[in-house]
């Protein structure tokens, strides 16, 4: 049994060790916000953070992965959904189909954690998921707006 | 545990036992049943359901795939309705439910842009219907006449009296009133929803992980499947060796699902794929094991001058009149085979027993999914349920159910068990339907004084119709090919030309077409659009005002291209080093235009800006057309930028996002949207904008580089000056 600190609970896992740490917090802690959308870390959906950086889930192997790293997943972003970039998604309308969405919020939040008002070009550089829905004109402002409710915030 | 039997519901024996499963154990995603509606208390009518807390829910048939359509048929809805906006919820009603109650919601088909321009009457009417209703049951409580009631925001007020009720506390009495069936829908200038901007109404979820998506689905008891299927178009399963694979950890079932597939059903999806990839599978490739790109190309160029072909569009004598012309231009364009890509992967999950059968899945088509089941199930359709989950993208994809198909195939291997199929990307990429594959030679005669006195298109290449629906062809014939080339209607050509020929020398490769969303639009635009900027330089004559000389009929066209050449200032000089490009159709009942900004510099193209303009006839929701115009040039330019399906012996070759790229948020150019409805028609949001990103980005780069590109994606070319 491989242990896991999730959302700030540790739990028991009874997985292979080269289980991708996607399938175990979907199908093992059924912690479905967490999306499968290519396997090979090209779009983004699976975006966790461990230990704060933003990580593609799809291609992390559970036994990379030990107890005292911490992982965040969409549903413990913020326990009312009050973070910035959730307020500013429902603000802004962003999402379309949506199913990127938790993998881009994930992102974007590893951004702001580490650059409260980032510029377009950190936002060019940092945000490589993939929307099939176009969104990318909505995120972007959705990042801004939630760097203004933040720094209000603070 | 294996079997290799061919499944089919002719031959599958059903086994075990469906003992312990009931039907309709609780579902997490769903407040209550939509099955409970025919005896529902408080249903009004078959669009609204009023609750004693004041909640309206209202019903909607159409799919959410991400553009909107919840939200805006909602709007609709409530606007004949007269609630309270802040208290409506929607809900999907079921295709049994539809078909048992002789179609009370009409078509579910998502697809076309039809969602609110093919459905805005009924749904109307079914608002109007059940505010009716509501009025008379709060009259007759009162026993005053209807008319001197009024209602605003669920409030009933008898005028006077002055005294007051709500929908709430009425719901009852009037489910039982009799529906009208001659109700005034309200003149649009008395709207009040119709036209805002309003949130939509399924964004909460969306941004916690909370809303449930088709493959998120975890039902009691569930398996799940992966599988495999010839990579070869029409290729079959020769063999398999399920004995090397079953001992694999959390593997239940390895079988093979029809001609041409192979499943494992494993405890966890993961543990299927793996195994799946571990079995030894050998195929029987067919006929189409030695078929390319490169072979499909030269086959299609083929088309470009035979004798043959199905006329779309014919005014005047274009042969007379292009021996006549003065001066002719002539180019052949091409465009290849693009993937939906949606986001979520094709997944459904289905649960058989012998006398009945039900469906989870992400689909544009309720009917079409619950006809796939009874058909894959051997069921009478009454006996099947599909309960549609929200869409993680469709794009035209999901209009189609075969992966309904083989989730109740492998299901019914396993009676009493939900299983969930889920493709992977790799599955989704290569067993795609694809856009189809054309080519098109235009020429065009002009007269002395520079105007187009002949225009002649010829398109070779894939019809959908033929390798989708073919009893849907009119004498061989596919009316689709002529999107955007069509005499009048939806996708009327939106030019002058008194003498023109449009026709269509149909040739199928052996890649499976399908609905991409914007259809034929897509292609046919970007021929269209580019040849005219080709067609006004050998006029010497600036691009706008030789597509305004050559409009005369369209002046809804007229207007949103002027719209958007203003906004971006044509004429006026752009920024150093940005050069301008145009475009503009008629897309699925719209009338659209585009103007792009674009730079090059070694040899990178920047699009700056695209200003968009849409006469969509009835604005519905203005932001969310915003969001669909946006959308629209991220999937059209991803395509016409990047995107490509080739085939290498019979096989696609493109797999996943590494070797089918699209655009990223870097790649996102500013959009402006000019929202222009002129009323009096209903036209569609969803599509017709891809048409118009795509060559108006082509000629601004054009213009920056004097390059004509014509085949695509555009990363194949050197765009570095010479």
């Amino acid at each position: 049994m491989a242990k896991l600190n999730v959302n700030g609970r540790v739990m028991e896992v009874d997985a292979d060790g080269s289980t991708p740490l996607l399938w175990v917090l979907r199908e093992n802690l059924e912690l479905t916000g967490t999306k499968y959308g290519c396997g090979i870390a090209q779009c983004g959906a699976c975006t966790v953070h461990i230990n704060g950086a933003p990580v593609r889930t799809c291609v992390r192997p559970l036994a990379s992965v030990s107890e005292t790293d911490k992982i965040v997943t969409i549903e413990g972003l913020s326990s009312d959904a009050s973070h910035p970039l959730q307020q500013a998604w429902r603000e802004l309308d962003v999402p379309q189909c949506g199913y990127c969405q938790t993998g881009m919020i994930m992102a974007a939040a590893a951004l702001l954690a580490k650059n409260a008002a980032p510029t377009d070009a950190d936002i060019d550089r940092d945000m490589t998921n993939i929307c099939r829905c176009g969104t990318y004109r909505r995120v972007r402002a959705g990042i801004h707006r939630a760097a203004e409710i933040g720094g209000t915030k603070a | 545990m294996s079997t290799s039997v061919k499944l089919s519901r002719r031959n599958f024996v059903i086994g075990g036992s469906a003992a312990g499963l009931a039907l309709g154990f609780p579902l997490p995603f769903t407040a209550r049943s939509a099955h409970a509606s025919p005896g529902f208390p408080d249903e009004i009518n078959a669009w609204v359901v009023v609750q004693p807390d004041e909640q309206v829910i209202i019903r909607i048939a159409r799919s959410e795939m991400g553009q909107g359509t919840l939200t805006g048929l909602a709007q609709m809805v409530a606007e004949e309705l007269e609630c309270d906006w802040d208290n409506v919820t929607t809900e999907y009603p079921s295709p049994t439910e539809n078909l048992e109650r002789g179609r009370v919601w009409q078509s579910f088909a998502t697809g076309g842009s039809r969602g609110i321009r093919e459905s805005h009457d009924y749904v109307r009417q079914g608002g109007a219907a059940a505010r009716e209703m509501l009025i008379a049951a709060a009259a007759a409580d009162w026993s005053v006449a209807p008319g001197e009631c009024t209602v605003s925001k669920g409030v009933i007020t008898h005028g006077p009296t002055g005294r007051t009720t709500s929908y709430g506390k009425v719901a009852s009495a009037a489910a039982k009133m009799e529906v009208p069936t001659d109700v005034k829908l309200k003149d649009p200038k008395n709207w009040t929803l119709i036209g805002k901007p309003v949130k939509r109404l399924d964004t909460d979820d969306k941004v916690t992980g909370k809303q449930i998506y088709a493959s998120d689905l975890i039902l009691p008891g569930m398996l799940n499947a992966a599988i495999r299927q010839s990579p070869v178009f029409g290729g079959t399963v020769a063999s398999f060796d399920a004995a090397k694979v079953e001992d694999m950890p959390g593997v239940r079932k390895v079988l093979q699902v029809e001609d041409s597939a192979v499943a494992v059903v494993a405890e966890r999806w993961w543990q299927a794929k793996t195994a799946l990839d571990a079995l030894p599978i050998t195929w029987n490739e067919g006929e189409h094991a030695g078929s390319s790109s490169e072979a499909t190309a030269k086959f299609i160029a083929a088309g470009l001058a035979a004798d043959e072909a199905f006329e779309g569009n014919r005014r005047g004598d274009v042969g007379g009149a292009m021996s006549a012309a003065a001066k002719t231009v002539t180019a052949d364009y091409a465009y290849p085979h693009q993937n939906h890509a949606t986001m979520e992967p094709m997944n459904a999950t289905a649960l058989y027993t012998e006398d009945r059968c039900e469906v989870w899945c992400p689909t544009q088509n309720g009917e079409g999914a619950l006809a796939a089941t009874a058909e894959a199930s051997g069921l009478p359709p009454t006996q099947c349920e599909v309960h549609k989950q929200l869409l993680g993208g469709g794009f035209g994809r999901r209009g189609a159910n075969d992966y309904v198909r083989q989730a109740v195939l492998i299901a019914m291997a396993m009676p009493g068990t939900p299983i969930k199929l889920l493709w992977t990307r790799e599955e989704d990429m290569t067993h795609g339907l694809y856009h189809p594959v054309t080519q098109a030679r235009l020429s065009a005669g002009l007269d002395e004084s520079g105007n187009v006195n002949a225009f002649r298109v010829r398109i070779s290449g894939q019809s959908i119709l033929a390798g989708l629906m073919p009893e849907r062809l009119g004498g061989g014939a596919d009316p689709v090919v002529f999107q955007c080339y069509a005499p009048d209607g939806d996708h009327a050509f939106a030019y002058d030309f008194a003498n023109l020929l449009v026709d269509h020398a149909m040739r199928n490769p052996p890649v499976t077409p399908g609905f991409w969303r914007g259809v034929n639009a897509n292609q046919n635009t970007l021929y269209t659009e580019c040849f005219i900027d080709e067609v006004a330089e050998a006029a010497g004559r600036d691009p706008l005002e030789f597509r305004l000389a050559h409009m005369t009929n369209y002046p809804k066209n007229q207007a949103v291209l002027k719209a958007v050449a203003e906004r971006a200032g044509w004429g006026k000089p752009a920024a150093a080093g940005v050069y301008r490009g145009l475009a503009q159709c008629t897309a699925f009942g719209s009338h659209i235009a585009a103007c792009a900004e674009v730079s090059v510099s070694d040899g990178k193209l920047k699009i700056h800006r695209i200003v968009a303009a849409t006469d969509c006839g009835y604005a519905v929701n203005p932001q969310q057309i915003e969001a669909q115009v946006e959308g629209s040039f991220v999937y059209g330019l991803s395509a016409m930028l990047l995107g490509e399906c080739t085939v290498e012996n019979g096989r696609i070759v493109q797999t996943n996002f590494h070797n089918y790229p699209v655009m990223l948020i870097r790649d996102m150019p500013e959009v402006e949207t000019i929202v222009m409805p002129s009323g009096g028609f209903w036209g569609g949001v969803g599509e017709p904008t891809i048409a118009v990103a795509a060559p108006a980005v082509l000629n601004a780069l054009y213009a920056a580089t004097g390059k004509r590109i014509r085949s695509f994606p555009l990363r194949h070319h050197d765009l570095t000056s010479a």
